[in-house]
């Protein structure tokens, strides 16, 4: 077992409102860059996971998405591995 | 009617539902959602408003995952009537016993205060005491009402009368300016398929004495009363 390091990035779905996002962009464009054509904010989230290789951290890290750390309703995830760390258990 | 108020860390509508329940002459008991086999002595489960884990990563995403929800999830499927108020409605949406999902209000500000609402069905466990189109008095207090769902799933709703509770304006009419929180559709309440999960935003459990500015809450928990003593009668 190594232990890696992963990042969840979970963001609001294609069309759906994201008032956060509407209100950063009024903001931005307030501020003078009104080139910003959209904003969404969505989240990270930092996950260290002991698994038997890349793929099975990736694949448990994706269960998580489904179970707990996205909506589908509402949004989209992508995992994606940031590093094997050190001080991995065997 | 024995029912069961359901207290997550965080809840803070409990002991509101807990009085409601007395006021209409039922018998309410907190449950603690680690408490196991702990539903099956109930005829109703409500799941009160409040801010269950800190609405850590979304509004009742990790108390729809608490031990309790297992039992509340079989309890809905048996056919037992159940309610979500507020921080409920979004844990119920969360533990998929009513469709769709509840964002973070369009205007981005927490919303606190009296709204009306219409009554869509009266042939509901939860609305039989009120008149169809009724317009009620029943105060909000969230930050994350605003009910999405893909467009499927509103037509389907909508298709099959599901809406239950919507934001209207004095005259009754559904109108963005009447809408609190950027709703889909004004949409209020909800109820699953079977009709016997029903959601919603507003607090009935906060409008049940004129004195504290609204009894407009009061039917909702008589009509549960009513049709728990009929489905008895019936079936004895």
């Amino acid at each position: 077992m190594s232990r890696y390091h992963l990042e969840v990035r979970v963001k609001p779905r294609p069309g759906l409102l994201d008032p956060q996002g509407k209100a950063i962009h009024g903001a931005l464009r307030s501020l003078g860059w009104p080139e910003v054509d959209d904003v969404r904010v969505g989240k990270a989230i930092y996950l260290y996971v002991d698994a038997s290789s890349e793929k099975d951290a990736i694949e448990k890290a994706t269960a998580m998405c489904r179970k707990l750390l996205a909506n589908p309703v509402t949004e989209d995830f992508e995992v994606a591995l940031a590093g094997r760390l050190q001080g991995a258990r065997a | 009617m024995k029912a069961a108020v359901i207290s997550f860390p965080g809840s803070n509508g409990d002991y509101d539902l807990y009085k409601a329940v007395q006021l209409v002459g039922g018998t309410p008991t907190f449950v603690w959602h680690r408490d196991k086999g702990a539903l099956k002595a109930y005829e109703a489960v409500l799941l009160p408003g409040g801010f269950s884990y800190g609405d850590y990563l979304r509004a009742g995403a990790i108390a729809s995952l608490s031990p309790i929800m297992e039992e509340v999830v079989a309890f809905a499927k048996a056919g037992g009537p159940v309610v979500g108020i507020c921080n409920g409605f979004q844990t119920l949406c969360e533990a998929h016993l009513l469709p769709g999902a509840l964002i973070r209000n369009e205007a981005l500000r927490f919303a606190s205060k009296h709204v009306r609402v219409r009554v869509e069905r009266t042939d509901t466990a939860f609305t039989t005491d009120y008149a169809k189109g009724q317009v009620l008095s029943i105060p909000i207090a969230h930050g994350e009402g605003n009910y999405e769902a893909d467009k499927g799933t509103l037509e389907r709703l909508e298709g099959e009368g599901r809406v239950v509770f919507r934001y209207v304006d004095a005259a009754g009419v559904a109108t963005d300016a009447a809408n609190p929180n950027g709703s889909w559709h004004n949409i209020a309440g909800i109820v699953n398929e079977a009709g016997n999960v029903i959601g919603m935003m507003p607090h009935p459990e906060r409008a049940m004495e004129t004195i504290v500015g609204s009894a407009d809450g009061r039917a909702l928990f008589t009509s549960l009363v009513g049709s728990l003593t009929s489905s008895l009668a019936g079936s004895a």
